[in-house]
C-alpha cells in the first residue's frame, strides 16, 4: 500500500522528472535529491502548489560527504576480529538507504532543506548535491524569510555560495576567520584567535 | 627628620587589613554571563542561595563601577576581544573570577571556536571549576575570593 | 533655518544586562524610534556540530545538554530519538513516559526562567525571585532523578540513565502544587499590571504569515494564532495519550507571548500529572524468554547448566542516585541491548557487563546505525527542536545538525524591533527567549 510519503514522491517525480536525481522514504521520511539547476523551480512549486503547500522552511543545513564511509572508525571491527555478542549484532532491516549520487568531488557537499506544511502536516526533505569545484546553489531567501540566516550559516560553515543572497557574510564566525570549520578537512582544534596565544 | 620605619610598617599593615576587611564585604561584581553557567549564577544570586549574604549581592553592569569580574560561561575567540576590553575598562583594584570549567581551561570544548581558559587573555584570581559549578561551589569560590581580597596590599 | 536631522546608531551588547547571553544589536535610531537594526550573533559558537562528529554517538549527549541549557532534557531526548530511529529501536513504554514527564518539567523551568527574566528587565524584580524559587523546586526534582541540576546527560540512546526514584510521584505533585501557587502570585503581579501591560501590549508585533515564513515555531508562533505544536501534530514518545491544549494568542505581540507561556506551563503540569497517573510499571515480571538477561545472572545460571526458561528472573541493581535496590534498568531500557550502555553496577560489578560496556564504547565497536539519515523533531521550549543525524555506518555520527528554535526567531528580531521605541527592544528581546547555546551552538 503506498504511503503518503510514496505518494508525495511519485507526485514530484511525475512533475519534475528532469530535475530529480533520486528519492527515498527511509524511516518514513520522504527525501528527494534534485539537481541544483531545478532548485528554484521545485521549491517555488512546493510552496505554491496547494497539493504540497510547504509553507515553512523548517531547516536548511549543509553536509560534507568527503569522507563518507571512509573514517577509521568505519572499519567493521578491530584488527583482531572479536565478534560482537549475539545480543549486540544489528537487527536485520529490510530498509536500505542510498544517497542516490556518488560520494565524489562532484557531489561533495549537500545542501539539505527540511520543509513543513501546516496545511497537510507533513514534511519533506530536499537535498541538493554541490560540487567541490563550484559550490554554489541559488538562494531561497526570496521565497522564505528563514532562508536568509540559514544560508549565511551554511556559507560560514561549509563555504557554499548562495547566488542571489542579499547579504552573504559570516554569521557564527568572525570575518577574519580563514576556512570553513564544518568541512571535514578542517581540523577540529585549528584555532585562529583574534587575541591571545594559539593554544 | 627621621621616620621610625618599623612604626610606619605597622601603620600600613593595619590600614591594609582594615581596607581588605571593608572591601571583601562590598564586592561590586560585573557578571559577564555568556552561557550555561549563567543559569547557576542566577540560582546563586537569587533568594535560594543568596549571594548577598556574602556582600556580593549587587551586580553592576558597567565595568567602571565594578571591582570583581565574574566571567560566567564559555568564551569563544569571537568574544575574547570584548572580554578583554571589559577587563581593561575596570578600575584598579580589580579581581577576576573564572566561573565554570570553560573559563578555567576550555572544558570539554577543545575545538576551533573556544578560548582554552580565559587566563590566556587576562589574569585570573579565583577559578571555580564545575560544568556548571553548583551554587555551593560558587559560594565556596566567593569565600576564597574574599580571603584573597582581605589579604590584598594597598598598592597592588 | 532648517535643522539638520540624522540618524543615530546605538550599539546594544554583546554584554548588556538585558541581553540573556551574548548578542549584539546595532540599532539605527530616529529620535527614540528604531528605524533599522542589525543583529550579530555567534559569540557563543562552540562547535557543537563539529564536536558531535568527532566522537562516538554517546559522546554527543553531554554536548546536547549545553545547547538549550534551560531545558536540557528535551535536547537529550531529541538527539536520542534521532539515533534510535536510525538504529530502528524503540524505547520501552515506561521510558517514554519518563521522557515525557522530564521534558515537561524542563519546559516549565524554561518558561519560568524566560518569563521571570523578562519581567525583571521590565522592573518586576519580585517576579524574577519568585519564579527562580519555583524553578529551584523543579530542579530539585530533576536532581533527584538525574543526579544533576542543569547539565544532566540523562538521556541514553535507547533509554534513560536511571528510573524515577522512590516517592517521585508524590514529590512531583507537591512541587507542581507549589509552582501553581507561585504562578498564581506572578499572574496577580503581572497580568493586569498597568505598567507591564503597557510595555508588552502592541510591541514586537509579527503576523502569522510572516512568522511562518521566518520558520518561527513554538510559543512565539502560537502567539500569532497558529496552533503548531509537534506534540500535537506529529506526536513522538507517548504525547498522543494525554489530554492537553495548545494555547494560542491572536495579536502576536509580547503580551500574547507572555500569556501563551503562562498557559503552557499549566498545560505541561497537566501532562505531568496525567503521566504520573498512568505511568506503566515496566516489564519487570514478564517472561524473559528470548530476552537478554543481565550478564552476571546468565553466566551464573549457565555454569550450573540451567539455560532453559529464564522466567521471572529479576536482577537487583543499586541505582547510583538513591541507594535503594530495585531492578530498574530493565524497565527503562529497550530489549535491543546492542545500543544501550549497561548499568554502571554491571560495568563495575561483573566481567560480562564490563565487556558489554567496552564493546559499546571502544573505537571500532559501539553503536553502529546502518547508513542513513533521520530528522527528529521534538517540541522544545522555544519551538521545534530538530536533530538531523546522518550515519555512515561507523560508530561516530557522520553529521549532526541541530535545528535551533530560537535561531529562526533571532533572524526575525531586527524586523520585530523596527518601528518600536528603544525601550521596547527589552521586552521584545525577552520574549524571544534567546538561549545562546542553542542559537550559536
Amino acid at each position: 500500500m503506498p504511503t503518503a510519503s510514496d505518494e508525495l514522491i511519485a507526485r514530484l517525480r511525475a512533475r519534475f522528472p528532469q530535475h530529480i536525481l533520486a528519492a527515498h522514504a527511509y524511516r518514513g521520511q520522504p527525501t528527494v535529491t534534485i539537481r541544483r539547476e531545478g532548485l528554484l523551480e521545485v521549491a517555488t512549486a512546493l510552496r505554491d502548489d496547494p497539493a504540497t503547500a510547504f509553507d515553512v522552511l523548517m531547516d536548511l543545513c549543509g553536509a560534507d560527504y568527503a569522507w563518507f564511509g571512509m573514517s577509521q572508525a568505519s572499519a567493521p571491527t578491530l584488527r583482531t576480529p572479536s565478534p560482537l555478542p549475539y545480543f549486540m549484532s544489528p537487527a536485520p532491516s529490510a530498509e536500505r538507504w542510498e544517497r542516490g549520487v556518488p560520494h565524489d568531488a562532484q557531489h561533495r557537499f549537500e545542501v539539505v532543506y527540511h520543509f513543513y506544511s501546516t496545511a497537510h502536516r507533513r514534511r519533506l526533505r530536499l537535498k541538493v548535491p554541490v560540487s567541490f569545484a563550484e559550490p554554489s546553489v541559488p538562494s531561497l531567501a526570496g521565497l522564505w524569510a528563514a532562508a536568509n540566516w540559514y544560508e549565511r550559516e551554511v556559507w560560514d560553515m561549509f563555504g557554499v555560495v548562495f547566488e542571489g543572497h542579499p547579504n552573504l557574510k559570516r554569521i557564527l564566525m568572525y570575518e577574519s576567520f580563514q576556512g570553513h570549520p564544518l568541512r571535514k578537512d578542517y581540523p577540529i582544534n585549528k584555532r585562529q584567535p583574534i587575541i591571545g596565544p594559539v593554544n | 627628620m627621621s621616620v621610625d620605619a618599623a612604626k610606619l610598617n605597622w601603620m600600613t599593615t593595619r590600614l591594609d587589613a582594615a581596607l581588605g576587611w571593608a572591601r571583601k564585604f562590598s564586592i561590586f561584581q560585573y557578571p559577564f554571563v555568556t552561557a550555561c553557567c549563567g543559569m547557576e549564577y542566577m540560582a546563586t544570586a537569587t533568594s535560594h542561595y543568596d549571594m548577598d549574604r556574602f556582600g556580593a549581592g549587587f551586580p553592576r553592569f558597567s565595568p567602571r563601577q565594578a571591582d570583581v569580574l565574574f566571567v560566567v560561561g564559555t568564551i569563544s575567540h569571537k568574544l575574547a576581544p570584548m572580554l578583554r576590553r571589559v577587563y581593561d575598562q575596570m578600575t584598579e583594584p580589580k579581581w577576576v573570577v573564572a566561573f565554570g570549567v570553560c573559563t578555567c581551561t576550555g572544558g570539554f570544548y577543545d575545538n576551533y571556536a573556544t578560548v582554552q581558559g580565559i587566563d590566556t587573555v587576562m589574569p585570573v584570581d579565583v577559578y571555580i571549576p564545575g560544568c556548571p559549578p553548583r551554587p555551593e561551589n560558587v559560594l565556596d569560590g566567593l569565600i576564597k575570593l574574599q580571603e584573597k581580597i582581605a589579604q590584598g596590599e594597598l598598592a597592588r | 533655518m532648517p535643522t539638520e536631522t540624522r540618524h543615530m546608531f546605538l550599539n546594544i551588547g554583546p554584554s548588556h544586562p538585558a541581553m540573556h547571553g551574548i548578542v549584539q544589536i546595532i540599532t539605527e535610531l530616529d529620535g527614540e524610534r528604531v528605524v533599522g537594526a542589525d543583529v550579530e550573533i555567534g559569540y557563543l559558537h562552540r562547535a557543537f556540530e563539529k564536536d558531535a562528529e568527532a566522537g562516538p554517538y554517546n559522546n554527543a549527549i553531554p554536548y546536547t545538554d549545553r545547547l538549550n541549557y534551560v531545558s536540557p532534557l528535551i535536547n537529550n531526548f531529541g538527539y536520542c530519538l534521532a539515533v534510535e530511529r536510525l538504529l530502528g529501536i524503540e524505547a520501552t513504554e515506561r521510558c517514554q513516559y519518563i521522557r515525557v514527564i522530564m521534558s515537561e518539567l524542563s519546559r516549565i523551568t524554561d518558561h519560568l526562567t524566560c518569563v521571570g527574566a523578562s519581567a525583571m528587565e521590565l522592573g518586576a524584580f519580585t517576579v524574577f525571585l519568585y519564579m527562580i524559587k519555583a524553578r529551584e523546586w523543579l530542579w530539585e526534582l530533576v536532581e533527584a532523578v538525574t543526579g544533576a541540576r542543569l547539565t544532566i546527560s540523562y538521556g541514553r540512546v535507547g533509554g534513560v540513565k536511571a528510573d524515577l526514584p522512590e516517592g517521585f510521584a508524590e514529590r512531583a505533585r507537591k512541587a507542581l502544587e507549589d509552582v501553581r501557587k507561585v504562578l498564581l502570585e506572578c499572574d496577580g503581579l503581572l497580568t493586569r499590571n498597568r505598567i507591564f501591560v503597557d510595555r508588552m501590549q502592541g510591541t514586537g508585533v509579527i503576523g502569522k504569515e510572516r512568522a511562518l515564513s521566518f520558520g518561527i515555531t513554538g510559543p512565539f508562533l502560537r502567539s500569532t494564532g497558529a496552533a503548531l505544536d509537534c506534540r500535537k501534530y506529529s506526536p513522538y514518545f507517548v504525547y498522543d495519550r494525554f489530554q492537553f491544549d495548545v494555547p494560542t494568542g491572536e495579536h502576536g505581540d509580547n503580551y500574547d507571548r507572555y500569556l501563551v507561556r503562562m498557559e503552557e506551563m499549566e498545560q505541561s503540569m497537566r501532562i505531568v500529572e496525567q503521566a504520573l497517573e498512568t505511568l506503566p510499571g515496566g516489564p519487570l515480571n514478564v517472561d524473559h524468554e528470548g530476552r537478554m538477561l543481565p550478564a552476571g545472572v546468565m553466566v551464573d545460571e549457565a555454569k550450573m547448566g540451567r539455560v532453559a526458561g529464564f522466567k521471572n528472573v529479576r536482577v537487583r541493581l543499586d541505582p547510583t542516585l538513591q541507594g535503594s535496590t530495585r531492578g530498574f534498568h530493565e524497565a527503562v531500557n529497550p530489549d535491543a541491548k546492542r545500543a544501550v550502555l549497561p548499568a554502571k553496577e554491571d560495568t563495575y560489578g561483573n566481567i560480562e557487563g564490563l565487556m558489554h560496556h567496552f564493546k559499546l564504547v571502544m573505537l571500532g565497536h559501539g553503536i553502529r546505525p546502518p547508513q542513513g539519515e533521520y530528522y527528529s523533531a521534538v517540541e522544545g521550549a522555544n519551538g521545534e527542536l530538530g536533530f538531523y543525524v546522518v550515519s555512515d555506518g561507523s560508530d561516530q555520527p557522520y553529521r549532526v545538525r541541530v535545528r535551533p528554535p530560537c535561531f529562526a526567531i533571532m533572524a526575525a528580531l531586527s524586523e520585530l524591533i523596527v518601528g518600536d521605541m528603544v525601550a521596547d527592544i527589552v521586552p521584545t528581546f525577552g520574549s524571544v527567549n534567546m538561549i545562546g547555546g542553542e542559537l550559536d551552538r
